[in-house]
């Protein structure tokens, strides 16, 4: 664990572990799971044992309470010593046949990787050999997804990346627009969408599990939900006049946008996660230029009534103390927000270790950076350990935190991923103005309600 | 259109008319979607609720972040179990090997949280990339005094079966290894319990108020000095056959323990675990206790019993668990709310465990083993099933078709043991299967039987009462009932025993169904004794 303090008000509580206590992080094939969701027609294999698949099947499902199936070439002992083809080709097949696909992803974990898989060769010797029941394969997308190497937005990232790479076809440049998406919620998704819609903007979102991943109740069992970004659309991103995507930690090389910068020479605009005004502003901002037309006037009312809130909540807000942990562009981006309503983020921490997060606040939140501590590699104990003389108001984070919120007796307010323990995980709004709002009126209505709760009084009227 | 795959029809037994052959103890087809984990999986499940022990997963964060605090298993002591411990292994510890960070970790955590044990897990790539797990474990044994123990439960080394196994293998080196002063005549180990919602309280209890000492509980509320002086138990009783019988039979060769395989879910179920414990004690006076332990706890819950039953009567379940034993309690279960089994399957059952299935279920029932979403998807549909039985993974499947759940994984927080789980298991059967919720769903408008069926407002045919003399007997009521494995085996009981022979909604669609004396019970069973002991209570007052 690294902690990056510039300066610390506290000292360090607890020596640094060896091992991580209760991590701040998920596994790399997680996230490619997540972004494969998000194409139309999509299944995905994990080249593994089974239990991976199992596991990460279970993590989302608990999330976005919808089915989620992953499958697995499921590794026995054999094919650990002798390969897993075999059971790759079996797995391509049989998923193939039960769900007719129109794009298979394939995801690597820490199993396959460390016997040195090469899932490349294998497909395309596959390719070569006569289909199976006469039935060829639909386009296979693979990733190299370790475990081992990073954590599950990485995971996404390259997954976003590998779609885009193994796909994107060349052809005469288009009017249209690529919106690559950080791991955002469906309904992040949807409004995102809505958003591009009025400004009238041709644009091509991926990945996009908006409905994959929040759907309605089903008259008869669908193989593959409905919904996700359109294969045709991916393979057309390599035509767009430009790329937007959301990250501000994550090195340029692995991301879809600079590939295809570099590849068909696609001009790429990278933002911060649009969490709060300013970072909101800047995605409208980018809109704006790209579509030549002005922010649509529902967006302008909506942002007018985001500050109107935010004016009448102030004082609530004001030097109140937030923990913060997540993924590293959420995290960013969160602290982007509280900064506008004089909330400090006294503890800014993600099991990510892009080592970039401390550098990203610090330009977000140049006046905050002496006092913020910010810890990459971070793990839940190590984050109690900190957090505990920090005396925070609040925490902000998906609901792994609550451990630690019932420990410190500090409510969390829940955002992201995992959201296990409460509905409408795939409903919470971070981005754009709207997001803001949502944000705002929870993070405030959480500190109205502690106030409450603590009071000997407890007025009804505050 | 949902197609099975050639390679899963042998683990599908669906034409009644068929000879049964039911393949089983299978690897998982690849590229069907499998419900089932790995050997971690199996060992981290079975090891987990031991409380007072620090668990160290050897291998990168996947498979220590979704295994962190996720049983139900409450501990009334130490909770170091719900922590989540990892090495954490990145790229430079794959190259380079990971002994070093392990040996590392291991002291720190073991200085930090002063536990009474470790259990040291392997995952997939400590199998690969060779880290003597075993050296390690020693050397921090030796240095710190505590017992240090690998579970080798690499991922890709069989099924969770495997990892069960494991687990037992480690548990079984601390078995033995503490003094077993105090221990009497009349004592027990449970073992294949976990304490989901304080299951494994409320069947100490039980054990205990027959006058039988529980020595260790194994693991529910797990404690290292309790397994340690377990092998001074006179009886082992075995839940979770599974998980657990691999540790009972060890502990019977090398200690002479005999086992008793029980469940305690359901009335047949549980009360037959009171009464053959105490019948393996032969003690009359702890057979007299257990008599009035089943005539309370069945007093107390009948009422209940009665006002769910009312509305379920009918209704149908498919089933889908992770060891087949659980399965069978659950069949029963259901059959004595009076719900019919359609559909049942377990992940990891044996060909003995479907054999008996089948012989529980009625003759259309169908079985599945491992099966995959789709399949549950398809027979859901074809069903008509008004509830699904399974884990986290399964709830979907049924939601999106407009179908009641109810979670009997180990993830629920809900205590489904006992007399008193299976009030609440009525309850949470009752709360999805009658919520109004499923009149919105278009699937259930657009099918009106079923919409019907689901909103309780139509009378429906009693299945398992066609049976004339069956029904005759049912209408007879408890104390006169002459064959006591038909009341074994026969949920109508309970309904005549709560409705006090209400008038019986037979219909001519009813099926004729053989009711299959059950074997392994030549003496009175457990419900009738406990129909008979609430009799005498009701003649009483």
């Amino acid at each position: 664990m690294t902690c990056d303090t510039t300066v610390s008000p506290t000292p360090p509580a607890a020596p640094s572990f060896v091992a991580t206590r209760n991590a701040c992080k998920l596994c790399t094939p997680l996230g490619a799971c997540l972004a494969f969701a998000g194409v139309e027609g999509a299944r995905t294999i994990l080249h593994g044992s089974q239990g991976c698949a199992t596991y990460i099947r279970r993590y989302m499902i608990s999330h976005f309470k919808e089915p989620v199936d992953i499958a697995s070439s499921n590794f026995s002992e054999s094919a650990t010593i002798f390969g897993g083809r075999d059971n790759l080709r079996a797995g391509l097949t049989n998923v193939a046949r039960q769900y007719g696909p129109s794009v298979i992803g394939v995801a690597t974990t820490c199993l396959a990787e460390t016997i040195g898989e090469d899932v490349g060769m294998y497909l395309h010797e596959i390719r070569r050999e006569p289909p199976a029941a006469g039935k060829s394969l639909p386009p296979v997308v693979h990733v190299s997804t370790p475990s081992y190497c990073g954590t599950h937005a990485e995971g996404f990232i390259a997954t976003v990346r590998a779609l885009v790479e193994q796909l994107a076809e060349p052809g005469p440049p288009g009017a249209h627009v690529n919106v690559f998406a950080s791991m955002f919620s469906p309904a992040d998704l949807r409004y995102l969408k809505e958003i591009l819609r009025e400004f009238q903007l041709p644009a091509m979102l991926l990945p996009d599990y908006s409905d994959t991943l929040d759907g309605p109740t089903w008259d008869e069992y669908q193989l593959i939900p409905r919904g996700g970004t359109p294969l045709e659309s991916v393979r057309r991103t390599g035509q767009a006049r430009a790329s937007i995507e959301f990250t501000c930690v994550h090195d340029t090389k692995p991301s879809a946008g600079s590939w295809l910068c570099e590849r068909f020479g696609v001009p790429q605009q990278r933002l911060g996660m649009p969490i709060g005004v300013a970072a909101s502003d800047a995605l409208f901002g980018v809109l704006e230029t790209l579509s030549g037309r002005a922010t649509p006037a529902q967006h302008v009312a909506e942002r007018g009534r985001l500050i109107d809130a935010f004016v009448d909540g102030h004082k609530y807000l004001f030097d109140r103390r937030a923990v913060v942990f997540g993924e590293e562009d959420l995290v960013v981006g969160l602290v982007g927000l509280l900064r506008e309503l004089g909330v400090r983020p006294v503890l800014c921490a993600s099991g990510g270790e892009s080592g970039r997060m401390r550098a990203a606040i610090e330009a977000l939140a140049p006046e905050l950076a002496s006092e913020i501590q910010v810890c990459q590699a971070a793990d839940f104990a190590e984050l109690e350990d900190r957090a505990a003389g920090l005396r925070p108001d609040l925490l902000i984070g998906h609901s792994k935190g609550y451990w630690l919120a019932r420990r410190l007796k500090v409510p969390l307010v829940r955002i992201g991923f995992p959201i296990h323990d409460r509905v409408g995980g795939a409903r919470l709004l971070h981005v754009g103005y709207r997001g803001a709002q949502q944000l705002f009126d929870r993070i405030t209505n959480t500190l109205l309600e502690a106030i409450q709760d603590e009071s000997e009084v407890g007025y009804a009227y505050l | 259109m949902i197609s099975l795959l050639e390679e899963r029809r042998a683990q599908i037994h669906g034409d009644s008319r068929a000879p049964f052959a039911m393949a089983c103890e299978k690897q998982s087809v690849a590229g069907s979607v499998s419900p089932r984990a790995c050997v971690f999986c199996g060992s981290r499940v079975v090891l987990y609720p031991v409380a007072d022990a620090l668990h160290l997963i050897h291998g990168p964060v996947g498979c220590a972040a979704y295994t962190w605090d996720i049983r139900g298993s409450l501990s009334s002591g130490p909770e170091l179990h719900r922590m989540s411990f990892t090495t954490d292994l990145r790229e430079k510890d794959v190259v380079y090997g990971g002994e070093r960070k392990l040996y590392q970790a291991l002291c720190e955590l073991i200085d930090h949280y002063q536990p009474k044990a470790a259990f040291v897990y392997a995952t997939c790539i400590v199998g690969v990339i060779g880290d003597d797990l075993d050296a390690v474990c020693r050397r921090v044994a030796a240095e710190k005094g505590l017992p240090v123990l690998p579970v080798h439960s690499e991922g890709f080394k069989g099924t969770k079966k495997d990892g069960y196994q494991a687990a037992c293998a480690a548990l079984f080196q601390l078995v033995g290894t503490g003094s077993t002063a105090g221990i009497g005549p009349l004592s027990l180990n449970i073992l294949g319990d976990f304490n989901i919602a304080g299951e494994t309280w409320l069947i100490r209890n039980y054990y205990e108020r027959l006058g039988v000492q529980v020595v260790a509980t194994i693991t529910g509320d797990g404690r290292v000095d309790d397994i340690r002086r377990a092998h001074g138990a006179a009886l082992n009783v075995v839940q979770c056959s599974g998980s657990m019988t691999h540790l009972a039979k060890m502990m019977k060769d090398k200690y002479g323990i005999p086992f008793l395989r029980v469940s305690y879910f359901g009335l047949e179920d549980m009360s037959r675990a009171l009464y053959d414990v105490a019948g393996h004690f032969g003690d009359t006076s702890l057979q007299t206790r257990a008599e009035a332990l089943v005539r309370d706890e069945v007093a107390a819950i009948l009422p209940d019993l009665r006002r769910y039953r009312k509305d379920l009567q009918g209704k149908r379940a498919a089933v889908y668990t992770g060891g087949a034993f659980k399965a069978f309690s659950l069949v029963r279960s259901l059959r004595t709310l009076g719900m019919k089994t359609v559909m049942a399957g377990s992940q990891t059952g044996n060909a003995d465990d479907y054999r008996l299935l089948r012989e529980l279920c009625d003759e259309d029932t169908i079985l599945v083993d491992d099966t995959n979403p789709l399949e549950l998807a398809k027979f859901v549909q074809e069903k008509g099933v008004d509830l699904l039985i399974g884990g986290v993974k399964e709830r979907p499947i049924a939601y999106k078709l407009g179908v009641g759940f109810c979670d009997h994984n180990h993830e629920r927080k809900i205590g489904l043991a006992g007399f008193e789980g299976l009030r609440q298991f009525a309850r949470e059967v009752h709360s999805t299967v009658m919520s109004p919720v499923w009149k919105l769903v278009p699937r259930r408008r657009a099918a009106p039987a079923d919409a019907a069926s689901c909103a309780g407002d139509r009378a429906v045919p009693v299945g398992r009462i066609g049976n004339p003399s069956h029904t005759q007997d049912c209408a007879r009521f408890v104390g006169r009932i002459a064959n006591p494995s038909h009341v074994a085996d026969c949920g109508g009981c309970v309904q005549s025993l709560c409705e006090g022979h209400a008038e019986r909604r037979l219909t001519a669609e009813a099926p004729a169904v053989e009711i299959r004396p059950q074997a392994e019970h030549a003496g009175p069973t457990p419900l009738s004794l406990a129909l008979r002991a609430t009799e005498n209570t009701e003649a009483a007052s």
